[in-house]
């Protein structure tokens, strides 16, 4: 690097910069939170919806699973599950509960985790909440 | 026979190093499983379903990191400093702690149901488990701020109590920056949007913001005890790489927040600022080839040397382009979510996080067993080492890149075709990256029986 350009410079540069993008970043990040209501419908997340967050987290369920396009790749999305099985909770109920214990011979298999009626009927409002969020029209098919 | 050593302390990195490398095979192991899991569906199952699997690998993967970013800070603070570590015996103390309550976690993940792990943890006094990555029980989490405390409390009175160079002051920030953002692993709303947003200023703002500048202050220190080349210009450079990496790196978060809930004009300003992301790894490369070209003397230990290029060359390709890739928020409209990330990922953490370790392990570790370098069989087999792990990562990217366009075209395209239908057809993808993936292991074995050759009489 020319002599021209001295370490304070660089120095300064690093310092400058950093604190003015910090700053961008927050106030980005506060106007982004003010505006998420209108895009979250937080208004729907009833216990329920929060009882099956805590169910999808305490099963961890995203070491599978994407989840709005995060989290692992071995499963389905699970994002917009709720429409792709016809916008039907009992069917994403049913698929849950029906997981055979020993798995399926040869088959990427999903353990059966013994959910209660109160969890199931909980992750599925969790998935039905989670389908509705307005996220840019992703994915961008029903496929997931 | 520590009379290279210029301080006693530094010897405590010594098991940090020995931790790390052990970590990261148990990390490789679980990675094979996974690898046989997408081929071979109901493999361990359901003793070890992929999702434990998948646990285990990747927090290994942090936790041996964090061990060689901890090993490496207590071998270079002191030699920077100009002094003794504050306390060696905290140090120690904290080693001891941190390995056993990772092996205790890793432990609970296999050996009973996570649902279990997460009553018996009290999950639900402070829930914060189950979110990628941040998987650890909330104690577990509570006792890595407590390691992180300790380790930021010894090494910063050392070097606030010594000489202060742009090395260590650039490592300090980063470790502090490390341990700070890590505090919102504890957030954890009912919204699964605000969760998503601040789950990303953990794991985005580390690896591609603070964690940079870690990476740098590592390569700066190893370019100038290798090369002989002058401080003032390794200073400026440095300098000059992590304004880039921030610069880039704090707003490029970003390109997290296109289909999270989150307003779109995070589309072009995460697109701007990420599409510029691989320039401070360019930078990192091109720092590293000029300093090796114009050393000033010969190191004994080219071993150490070749690491350090390398880190320069695949953190830019991983990180860099493969990021590059598919940062882009028409692009990612349709990469988002597939073996495309999984393909950027093991490249980027492998070409920068892993190799900046094995560098200074590389460089520190014949230092501490009393020798300049280590003798010319045992460098001969660590390069092969090297090239092996190294070549096979590449080849692990690349298919798992070859995977994912074919995953984008024949799922997201159009109506498309289930996920399971899709997968079905990628098998040979998935065949070839197992292929790659043994080779790595094989590569990781050589690596660990480097330290075991000796000079023939």
């Amino acid at each position: 690097m020319s002599e021209k350009f001295t370490k304070s410079m660089a120095r300064n540069i690093y310092f400058g910069g950093s604190i003015f993008f910090i700053f961008a970043f927050l106030a980005l990040t506060f106007d982004t939170v003010q505006r998420l209501p209108a895009r979250d419908h937080r208004e729907n997340i009833t216990a329920a919806v929060a009882l099956g967050k805590r169910v999808w987290e305490d099963n961890n369920c995203v070491g599978c699973h994407t989840i709005l396009g995060e989290g692992a790749y071995f499963a389905p999305e699970l994002g917009n599950v709720y429409k792709r099985f016809g916008n039907s909770k009992e069917a994403i109920k049913a698929f849950i509960k029906s997981r055979p214990v020993n798995g399926i011979p040869g088959r990427r298999s999903m353990p059966q985790f013994n959910l209660t009626d109160q969890e199931l009927d909980a992750v599925a409002e969790f998935l039905k909440w989670t389908s509705e969020i307005n996220n840019a029209n992703w994915p961008p098919n029903i496929q997931g | 026979m520590t009379s290279l050593i210029k301080y006693q302390s530094q010897l405590v990195a010594k098991p940090y190093f020995i931790a790390a490398i052990g970590l990261f095979i148990g990390q490789i192991l679980f990675g094979l499983v996974m690898g046989l899991q997408y081929v071979w569906g109901d493999f361990l199952f359901p003793e070890i379903p992929f999702n434990v699997a998948r646990m285990v690998h990747t927090n290994l993967l942090i936790v041996w990191l964090l061990f060689g970013f901890m090993g490496a800070a207590y071998y270079l603070v002191p030699e920077e400093s100009e002094r003794e570590l504050h306390s060696p015996k905290l140090a120690m103390i904290l080693f001891w702690v941190f390995l056993v309550a990772g092996a205790l976690t890793i432990l609970g993940y296999l050996l009973v149901p996570y649902a279990r792990l997460a009553e018996l943890t009290g999950n639900d006094l402070l829930p914060t488990m189950g979110r990628e990555f941040l998987e650890q029980p909330t104690i577990t989490k509570i006792g890595i701020v407590v390691v992180a405390l300790g380790f930021l409390y010894n090494i910063g009175l050392t070097i606030l109590g010594g000489r202060k160079t742009v090395v260590n002051i650039i490592l300090l920030t980063g470790l502090i920056g490390l341990a700070v953002m890590f505090l919102f692993s504890f957030y954890n709303p009912e919204n699964l949007v605000l969760d998503k947003i601040f789950w990303w200023w953990v794991v985005h703002l580390w690896v591609e913001g603070v964690w940079e500048l870690i990476l740098a202050a590592i390569m700066a220190y190893v370019l100038i005890k290798t090369t002989g080349i002058d401080r003032e210009v390794i200073d400026k450079w440095l300098y000059v790489i992590v304004a880039a990496a921030l610069i880039t790196g704090i707003l490029g978060t970003g390109h997290h927040y296109y289909f999270i809930g989150t307003p779109e004009y995070w589309q072009p300003i995460g697109g701007i600022f990420s599409a510029m992301e691989p320039i401070p790894f360019f930078m990192m490369t091109l720092f590293a080839f000029n300093m090796v070209n114009r050393r000033r003397r010969d190191h004994p230990n080219k071993a150490a040397v070749l690491w350090a290029m390398g880190t320069g060359v695949l953190a830019f390709l991983g990180a860099g382009v493969w990021g590059f890739m598919h940062t882009l928020a028409p692009v990612n409209y349709y990469t988002h979510g597939t073996q495309i990330t999984a393909a950027h990922g093991h490249m980027a953490f492998y070409g920068a996080y892993v190799m900046i370790v094995l560098t200074i392990i590389s460089y520190a570790m014949p230092i501490m067993r009393g020798r300049q370098a280590n003798c010319m069989k045992a460098q001969v087999v660590e390069m092969w080492s090297f090239w092996l792990m190294s070549v096979s990562m590449v080849f692990i990217t690349l298919f798992l890149t070859g995977a994912g366009i074919l995953q984008v075209w024949l799922q997201r395209m159009g109506e498309g075709q289930a996920f399971m239908v899709v997968q079905d057809q990628l098998a040979i993808f998935y065949w070839l990256r197992l292929i790659a993936g043994t080779v790595f292991t094989i590569g990781l074995f050589v690596y660990v029986w480097s330290f075991f050759v000796k000079e023939e009489e």
